[in-house]
């Protein structure tokens, strides 16, 4: 029966890597992905355009203006001499915000009155202008801070001393880099397995498969055993460049993670072959993988927190395998968590694994006769 | 050019369209499932985040802010009742931040001392913890601004920030996340299905059934882009009108440069979807690239989520040959700001050049040769 098994295996790969274009594709896409995810999907702001729009001729707002074009945050883009150039620099995306510094707030602060600042700011991006806005208010209080001390305001009662966690300079990458590990794990092994029997069916070579001595169980063990390595051997390098080509800190046990991807992969494997027993084209496999994708994707807290979203799209996500496996996959390589730091991930995981194989191999029986 | 011909290519076109249910589903059921899925599931607006509060020395001073944070929108307090607890909370993912008031914080206060609290936040989550740490710098300016009022003067501070929010007061994620979205919808019905489509016909053999009959070349690729060409219109229409309608979205630039827009969007979508099938000519790798090359750029590279101005130079190069983020600069200036020509115009010049382009190479490409 394994010689038979490994037979089938050996013929699935030898389909997969025959062409070359599609052995292109294995490797291909996966490694771009990881590239333009690993360098663009972050909501780090950096170089944010910005204007100047200054009335007061007084040291107090050049002194508050050096605060900005010392940031690396920010880059200066303009500098504007009436309020009627505002509306164009945001119009046309010349400048994200415009800070507009009022006639008399030097003369207002040496006066020991507040001394009003605009921050005028294009918020057709929210999530941009959020950040942005973050970012300006926490010059501004470091420029407060500086000035209530060194022309004695007083100081404040009590003083916020912030420090984070795991991730101490807030790099988004850090957080982006080892959701693509799960990311790019479930695209590859569902690509493989949901069009596997799809394509059979398509060229009539299911039927084919049928008449040999192998029982649908060995056909779909035959099927799946190729997913789950590719998956794991796609999962394994994308860790390896997450440490070695983007640094991320890795300080977990490797065996909580070896065992997270394993329960995943059996997930991921179950639902390709799912897809796969439904549909009778290619084309309606792949686009059943999509189908499945983009929502597992979105609703997993790959990019944004599940917290935000309304409670029945937070229970939904339950069934989502890539949810738990996102928490194995931070949890292990930035918050150093071992086997026993876990158990409330693998779990459910290895309850939609058993679930999503065991429906597999009824839709797999059900659907040859 | 026979329009007798052309017209039975569309005929034929349609009728394949109609007979397999998952092109229909690409066309008009996807878009809905991810405008939902968008406007109800994604939300980068933070509230009620699970805080731990530790409070080593209960005084009235400490039940003031703690006061504050309670009647925060953004947090959902916890007390805990020693810095341990708080912290194995933290580390089990229980909350996601620590507010620390230790013994001395009263005193301190008293002394005319600034007293500090301590705050922990747990970072994997990079962007959510620094929205977290501003709005505890919310609380901290209200408690500020709290107390100097019940000393009976108000409070100065040196620097008074004014934001003015333009085109989105109200910094509602979802009204720049729907019409990006078009964008997004628009290359799944233009590139992936039309690459899809005419993929199977080269690994069905019928693209040689067709070769056979009298139909030019340029005739037949007509035949692909017409019904395609309205079928992308009718998502398009059908995910407005959904942002309008339901997620109430303002439209405030013209409907018509809207359409115009889409139009020449939709015509590189199509090019470079033709493009595809006529390089891969097998669907599973037709498939793979078109995500590649246009789903995915359509997502990240296109400044629908992500900022463009941000991004390492190198990837910033990269992005001026993505269509989708002219198309998506195009929505949300038409959606949010209104029609801003010099947005239009440049971005639509760039649309137009490229659709010329893919639709040309793909034309010089297509011979009716079967190598």
């Amino acid at each position: 029966m394994l010689a038979r098994i490994w037979a089938l295996v050996i013929k699935e790969f030898l389909a997969i890597l025959r062409d070359k274009k599609s052995r292109f594709v294995l490797i291909g896409p996966p490694v771009i992905q990881l590239l333009v995810f690993g360098y663009a999907a972050t909501f780090d702001l950096d170089h944010i355009p910005y204007a100047v729009y200054n009335q007061d001729s007084g040291f107090a707002s050049r002194e508050l203006l050096g605060y900005f074009q010392g940031s690396r945050a920010f880059q200066q883009v303009a500098t504007i001499t009436h309020e009627s150039q505002i509306a164009p620099l945001i119009d046309r995306e010349k400048a994200l915000l415009v800070l507009q510094i009022g006639p008399d707030f030097t003369e207002d602060l040496l006066q020991h009155r507040p001394a009003p600042v605009q921050v005028i700011i294009d918020g057709r991006n929210s999530n941009t202008a959020t950040i942005a806005l973050n970012y300006v208010n926490s010059i501004l209080l470091s420029f407060d801070e500086r000035w209530a001390r060194d022309h004695h305001w007083g100081s404040p009662p009590a003083q916020l001393v912030a420090r984070a966690w795991f991730n101490p300079n807030l790099l988004s990458r850090w957080f982006i880099v080892p959701g693509i590990v799960a990311l790019l794990t479930l695209v590859v092994t569902l690509l493989v397995t949901g069009l596997s029997v799809a394509r059979e069916r398509e060229q009539g070579t299911f039927d084919q498969l049928l008449v040999t001595p192998m029982t649908p169980l060995e056909i779909l063990a035959g099927k799946a055993l190729p997913g789950i390595l590719v998956g794991a051997v796609e999962g394994t390098f994308i860790s390896l460049v997450a440490v070695f080509w983007f640094g991320v800190p890795f300080i977990g046990s490797v065996f909580a993670l070896a065992l997270g991807m394993l329960l995943f992969l059996f997930a991921a494997v179950g639902i390709g072959l799912m897809i796969s027993s439904l549909s009778m084209t290619q084309q309606q496999g792949l686009l059943g993988a999509f189908l499945f994708l983009v929502p597992a994707i979105i609703l997993s807290g790959f990019a944004t927190p599940i917290a935000n979203m309304p409670e029945l799209v937070q229970d939904l996500t339950y069934a989502n395998p890539m949810r738990y496996f996102l928490v194995i996959v931070r949890g292990v390589f930035l918050e150093g968590d071992g086997l026993r730091d876990l158990w409330s991930q693998y779990w459910p995981l290895a309850i939609i694994a058993v679930l999503s194989m065991s429906a597999a191999a009824w839709l797999f029986r059900h659907r040859m006769q | 050019m026979n329009s007798r011909r052309l017209r039975g290519l569309i005929r034929k076109e349609f009728l394949q369209i109609l007979r397999d249910p998952s092109a229909i589903a690409i066309a008009f059921f996807l878009p809905v499932f991810l405008l939902f899925l968008f406007g109800y599931g994604v939300s980068l607006d933070a509230r009620h985040i699970p805080l731990a509060v530790v409070v080593d020395q209960p005084t009235a001073e400490t039940s003031a802010f703690v006061g504050g944070l309670q009647q925060s929108f953004y947090f959902a307090p916890k007390l805990f009742p020693s810095m341990q607890q708080a912290q194995a909370a933290l580390m089990e993912r229980r909350v996601d931040g620590i507010v620390w008031l230790r013994s001395n914080f009263s005193r301190q206060i008293l002394q005319g001392n600034t007293a500090s609290i301590g705050v922990f936040v747990n970072g994997v989550d990079a962007n959510n913890a620094r929205i977290a740490e501003g709005y505890l710098q919310g609380v901290w300016q209200n408690w500020l601004q709290q107390r100097a009022l019940a000393a009976g003067h108000p409070l100065i501070v040196p620097v008074d920030g004014k934001d003015r929010i333009w085109f989105n007061p109200a910094l509602r994620s979802r009204d720049y996340l729907v019409p990006g979205l078009i964008a997004v919808i628009m290359t799944l019905i233009g590139a992936l299905l039309t690459a899809l489509v005419v993929a199977r016909e080269w690994e069905r053999g019928t693209m040689e059934a067709l070769m056979a009959t009298p139909a030019q070349m340029a005739e037949i690729l007509l035949g692909k882009l017409i019904p395609y060409y309205f079928m992308g219109m009718g998502g398009m229409l059908l995910s407005v009108a959904l942002a309008v309608w339901l997620f109430a979205v303002p439209l405030r630039g013209s409907f018509a440069i809207l359409l115009l827009a889409s139009t020449l969007f939709l015509l590189v979508a199509l090019g470079m979807g033709l493009l595809i099938s006529s390089v891969a000519r097998n669907q599973f790798v037709a498939g793979q690239i078109a995500i590649i090359v246009t789903f995915l750029p359509a997502f990240i590279l296109s400044g629908f989520i992500f900022y463009i101005p941000s991004m390492p130079t190198a990837i910033q190069v990269i992005t001026h040959i993505v269509a989708a983020r002219y198309f998506v600069s195009i929505l949300q200036t038409l959606f949010l700001a209104g029609n801003v020509w010099s947005i239009i115009l440049w971005n639509s010049l760039a649309l137009l050049l490229m659709a010329i382009f893919f639709l040309g190479v793909t034309l010089r490409r297509s011979h009716k040769r079967l190598d």
